[in-house]
């Protein structure tokens, strides 16, 4: 009853066009050849409207005078060309993220441990601090620094001293600017030279403790090293550094060092803004050690230090790595809305070259290279960080 | 007997049980409390009094500058032009108008209220668990309620004038880039996470190309993107909307933020979900749409929640391709000369923020109830 002919039962799917691998291969041609098609329409049209306008395509454009002044880190003046004053910018950009990126770190780091804290007013205010400023836009953050906090201080004439020369405006932070002198790169070799002998003694400790069991505080024979060694060579060459004070004159204070109004308030707000992201990051890398960790670590004695330094940083570390390295590309990234606030970075530079040029398709280009570059170089620095602190297994 | 009497009066035997005395104050009561919490030991001491320098030094200003010291009523800038200690209010009242509605003409408003409305009976329903039908809701958000709200805020329809696009601005128009930008990006972003993880070469290099693209470059320039270039790309004559263009960006920018949620999602899916499935003879998009799908959205609820947060705050980077929404409106109204005082700035600035963290504040909180709510389902 139950038997079966042979020859009934065939493959339900002969047909060629059942076969997964011949339709895998289809819907990839059809893809491809569809992108292809999309492309060449839109690189037809691109060339017919740009025809029309009279705008060459092609980075010619970045050798020509640029005609247009930009308060920069460099020092660029209107007869700078088209590729100078980019980058300027880029600089621009590259300096505030970075000291961006310090200051959200530190003060991330701050927050979050307190929102640990056993002390409920200091655990209470940084939960305050993350609650409020993970919830507004950064750009809110950014125009309430510059329109609001910085446009509040006091003008130039009842500048707020903070020391000596230092004084705090609306037009920005003064403060002295140092000149080096003549002999001052033998003050930096010193210093450099200082800090190898230093880490060589720590090295060398360090290995003694781990094959003898002696213990050797090298860390303040290390400081000493550097210290005097940099100070003893520094007057040694005779004081090769000096200041430049800011003066003040009717109107404005002439020399020194100027933070500008823009560059203070991103600044400020691309780290208070990331710091409560920071903060939120590295609570959770803690929580993420389990506490058999610590119990153990106490019961073999360590003390409070040695058990944060040796035993949670470590583990922490490893959480918390991944994504503060995606909270340091948001910061580069974000310091894009520099443009609203008229900070020269390289999306306000370049907003000011593809006005008279008309080169916009190369500028946006410019842009987006320069950005998924960062991008590429911040993940990879991060990832060899992260390999080397990562979990050593079998 | 008499051994048991010798006995009783040899032992004392208690009857009635003592009234319970009062804890002692030290573990028990506020200054207990405050032992434990504020003043545990001398770095607690010093590290509570910190704390509350901090407090004095910007609570007190704070409730001084938005209450104490604020001007809450007037018609022009003379009712702030002398109060430099306090907030403005009488400035955000008078623009509350423009700062929800932007410049759509007030005759035509309780469209834009129907629209709130429209957008609310479709949102809450579907954050409450409870609630049954949870499929009608979804077919309702994502095609009833764009398609009426669409007739009704354009207009030009069943007698209603039409409102054009340049018009839109404030909180309203905030709501709908953000609204596009969701409704956009989860489907697109589906496809993508799906295109990623697929085993045909070609389609996972194109889906990864453009989620890192998206991913690594500011929504400024996607802005910059879709506001210049676009207009270059088309041919001659075809020509869209501003705000089709912004929409366009920001959906294209959130798809692929969207797009990573989704595929942890559906990394999350255990191996065997899909090997059962395919054992069923499902095929594959039967299977994605059937068992892959329900379940790794409903994993990353938390992580979509999120990334709707992050859009919304990113919404008020429109005004580049000068697109008034929010906040940009609210900057606008500094430099109306009816107004212009030292205080405004920061007055409107407090308002827009109040408004934004009201929003975001309550989506984290519902991502909170929703992954609370897994993690009890996980307990079992």
């Amino acid at each position: 009853m139950a038997v079966i002919e042979a020859g009934r039962i065939r493959p339900s799917r002969d047909s060629w066009w059942n076969n997964p691998a011949v339709r895998g291969i289809a819907y990839q041609v059809i893809l491809i050849v569809a992108i292809l098609a999309f492309g060449g329409w839109i690189a037809n049209n691109t060339v017919t409207n740009l025809r029309e306008r009279g705008i060459a395509s092609g980075f010619g454009f970045l050798g020509q005078r640029a005609g247009f002044d930009m308060t920069t880190l460099l020092p660029v003046t209107s007869d700078s060309t088209y590729g100078e004053m980019l980058v300027a910018g880029l600089v621009d950009t590259i300096v505030v993220s970075f000291f961006a990126i310090v200051l959200a770190t530190i003060l991330g780091l701050i927050v979050g441990i307190a929102r640990l804290s056993s002390n409920w007013l200091v655990r209470t205010i940084a939960t305050i601090y993350v609650e409020v400023l993970r919830n507004i836009p950064p750009l809110l953050v950014i125009l309430f620094w510059y329109l609001a906090v910085i446009a509040a201080f006091p003008s130039i004439r009842e500048a707020i001293q903070l020391g000596p020369d230092f004084s705090l405006s609306n037009r920005g932070i003064f403060m002295p600017r140092p000149v080096f002198g003549a002999n001052f790169h033998y003050v930096l070799i010193a210093f450099v030279i200082s800090l190898i002998v230093a880490w060589a003694v720590r090295r060398w400790a360090h290995a003694r403790h781990m094959a003898t069991g002696k213990t050797f505080h090298s860390g303040w024979l290390a400081l000493g090293i550097v210290v005097v060694v940099t100070l003893a060579v520094y007057f040694m060459t005779g004081d090769p550094l000096t200041f430049e004070v800011p003066v003040k004159t009717r109107f404005n204070i002439n020399g020194g060092w100027t933070v500008s109004p823009e560059f203070a308030s991103l600044l400020f707000a691309l780290g208070v803004y990331t710091a409560s992201f920071i903060a939120e990051i590295v609570r959770s890398g803690i929580l993420a050690v389990s506490h058999g960790q610590t119990e153990a670590a106490r019961a073999l004695g360590l003390k409070q230090g040695q058990l944060t330094r040796l035993v949670v940083l470590p583990q922490a570390l490893r959480v918390i790595i991944p994504p503060l390295s995606s909270e340091y590309l948001n910061i580069t990234k974000n310091s894009s809305l520099a443009v609203a606030i008229g900070y020269a970075d390289l999306v306000s530079v370049g907003n000011n070259v593809l006005n008279p040029t008309g080169q916009s398709i190369e500028v946006v280009l410019i842009w987006m290279l320069f950005y998924l570059g960062i991008s590429v170089v911040i993940s990879f620095a991060m990832n060899v960080f992260n390999a080397r602190i990562a979990l050593t297994e079998r | 007997m008499t051994d048991m009497q010798s006995q009783q009066d040899v032992f004392f035997v208690r009857r009635e049980i003592v009234p319970s005395s009062k804890p002692p104050m030290r573990v028990h009561g506020p200054i207990a409390w405050m032992r434990t919490n504020l003043f545990g030991s001398v770095g607690d001491a010093i590290l509570t009094l910190v704390g509350l320098v901090i407090v004095i030094a910007v609570v007190v200003p704070l409730v001084q500058w938005a209450f104490i010291n604020a001007t809450w009523n007037g018609d022009n800038r003379e009712a702030c032009a002398a109060n430099t200690v306090g907030a403005c209010w009488a400035f955000v009242k008078a623009n509350m108008g423009q700062f929800i509605y932007g410049r759509y003409p007030d005759p035509e408003r309780w469209r834009v209220n129907l629209f709130f409305v429209l957008l609310a009976a479709g949102i809450i329903p579907m954050t409450i668990p409870s609630l049954p039908y949870k499929g009608w809701n979804l077919v309702y958000l994502f095609i009833v309620f764009p398609l009426v709200s669409g007739f009704l805020l354009v207009g030009g329809l069943f007698g209603l004038p039409p409102v054009e696009t340049p018009l839109w601005g404030g909180l309203f128009l905030t709501l709908v880039v953000s609204y596009v930008g969701i409704a956009v990006s989860l489907p697109l972003g589906v496809i993508l996470a799906l295109g990623r993880r697929s085993n045909l070469p070609g389609i996972r290099v194109v889906c990864v190309t453009i989620i890192e693209v998206g991913r690594g470059v500011p929504l400024i320039t996607v802005l910059f993107f879709a506001g210049i270039l676009l207009p270059l790309f088309l041919p001659n004559g075809v020509n869209f909307d501003k705000l089709i263009r912004a929409l366009f960006g920001v959906a294209l920018f959130a798809s692929c933020y969207m797009a990573e949620v989704i595929r942890g999602g559906l990394q999350a899916v255990p191996r065997g979900q899909y090997e059962g499935a395919k054992a069923l003879g499902l095929g594959y998009w039967r299977m994605t749409r059937l068992i892959i799908l329900p379940q790794a959205i409903s994993i990353v609820i938390p992580g979509i929640v999120n990334t709707c947060i992050g859009l919304f705050k990113d919404t008020s980077l429109v005004y580049i391709i000068s697109i008034f929404e929010l906040l940009s409106t609210v900057r606008n109204s500094f430099t109306d000369p009816t107004w212009a005082t030292s205080t405004t700035p920061a007055s409107g600035l407090v308002f827009a923020a109040v408004v934004f963290w009201v929003f975001c504040f309550g989506m984290s909180r519902y991502s909170a109830f929703v992954e609370r709510r897994m993690q009890i389902g996980l307990r079992h």
